[in-house]
């Protein structure tokens, strides 16, 4: 963790019941880096990824965002600042599924008081960057698993968000459109300067980030 | 053989034969010009290709050469033919690898290092392949990336290994 990091985690500690998660994780990551967050399976990656995004909160630990500690903020400040500043791709059932692919990657330029018509068109360019636009009106439940994690990219970037965090990003697309969803996140966050951290467990996805901090038993492993 | 794989598409002579490989080739030595035309005079001689024409146009004298019909099914005999599956069970990775375990030195830190070396060359292999623009071009790089990956997660499951079993020894 350095003073540059835009988002940092320290001494995360997380239990699930009597299960430990995490134990003393800590991470930072710079704006305009790419960083890959891998390990064995268990190891804690989408626990800490969680408590990155603030959706889970650490037994122990702060995550901070711009210097902001994120426990000390209340629960719709957290849900405000998600929507604001992190773009999060998870890997299951984050899509409304009765909204259409243009209407779910819209929503969250609605909910910050954008025009429909404004929000509908940029959820589309970002739909045909993924080219997933054909399937634009159609709702989730309609759309296989690698073309629904495509419009939850999309949906994660339409904001252009400072954070861009993903969870197995390409884990449910073949090879060719999962370097096509790589190419994107890593070229789109590039472009507006946003962190971006993709917790993988596939070398070939890690070596597209510019760094990569391996998870052992929730802790980081020490660089080599 | 890819000589006359190269020669398959038409005629050409040797600069231009040594430039078709390079260009298939990208991550592979390029090609000395030496070895171009020696490889033509014995594939000649051999009766595979045959000199069809020769040309000065104000350089070196340039001949073209051409695939015979024997050359041709050459090339057809040996693309029917699958190649022998390498499995590298010596190379130095693994003597490396191997005498480190075996010796018990620092066994963790030794496979970190490996993976860090390893995922160097990726991410360079990586941003190299996202710039070819040719599909061609990209094909080969695949090959390397595939074969780091493979080593990538026989190391990781090396270190599983270790620690689920004990070590080695």
């Amino acid at each position: 963790m350095t003073e540059t990091d835009v988002l940092a985690a320290s001494g995360l500690q997380l239990s699930f019941g009597s299960t430990p998660a995490l134990r003393g994780a800590s991470i930072g990551v710079a704006s305009g880096e790419p960083l890959a967050l891998t390990g064995p399976s268990g190891s804690g990656k989408s626990t800490l990824l969680h408590c990155l995004a603030g959706v889970l909160l650490p037994d122990t630990g702060i995550v901070t965002f711009a210097g902001r500690r994120l426990d000390e903020l209340s629960a719709d400040e957290r849900t405000r600042l998600r929507r604001r500043h992190i773009g999060l791709v998870l890997q299951f059932g984050q899509l409304v599924p009765e909204l259409t692919a243009v209407e779910n990657v819209a929503l969250p330029l609605l909910l910050e008081g954008r025009t429909r018509r404004d929000a509908e068109q940029a959820a589309r360019r970002w739909l045909e960057q993924l080219e997933v636009i054909d399937r634009a009106d159609v709702r989730p439940p309609g759309m296989s698993g690698g073309e629904q994690q495509r419009v939850a990219i999309a949906r994660a970037l339409v904001t252009s968000p400072d954070v861009v965090l993903a969870d197995e990003p390409t884990g449910s697309l073949d090879t060719v459109t999962g370097e096509l969803a790589l190419e994107v996140l890593v070229k789109a966050t590039r472009e507006t300067g946003a962190a971006l951290v993709v917790v993988t467990h596939d070398h070939r996805v890690s070596a597209w980030m510019d760094r990569e901090v391996v998870l052992r038993d929730g802790a980081v492993e020490p660089a080599s | 053989m890819v000589l006359l794989g190269l020669l398959e598409r038409g005629p050409g002579h040797g600069y231009e034969l040594k430039a078709a490989h390079d260009e298939w080739f990208p991550s592979a030595k390029p090609l000395a010009f030496g070895q171009v035309y020696s490889t033509l005079a014995r594939l000649a001689r051999d009766g595979l290709v045959e000199a069809v024409e020769t040309h000065q146009e104000g350089g070196p004298e340039r001949t073209v050469y051409a695939l015979t019909a024997e050359g041709q099914s050459a090339l057809h005999q040996w693309l029917a033919e699958p190649e022998a599956p390498a499995t590298y069970a010596a190379d130095d990775l693994v003597r490396k690898t191997v005498t480190a375990l075996r010796l018990g030195l620092d066994r963790a830190r030794f496979l970190d290092r490996q993976h860090a070396a390893h995922m160097v060359l990726m991410r360079e292999l990586t941003g190299e392949r996202a710039q070819a623009a040719e599909p061609g071009a990209r094909i080969a790089l695949d090959h390397r990336l595939a074969h780091l990956d493979a080593d990538l997660r026989w190391l990781q499951e090396t270190r599983e290994r270790m620690t689920r079993d004990g070590v080695a020894s």
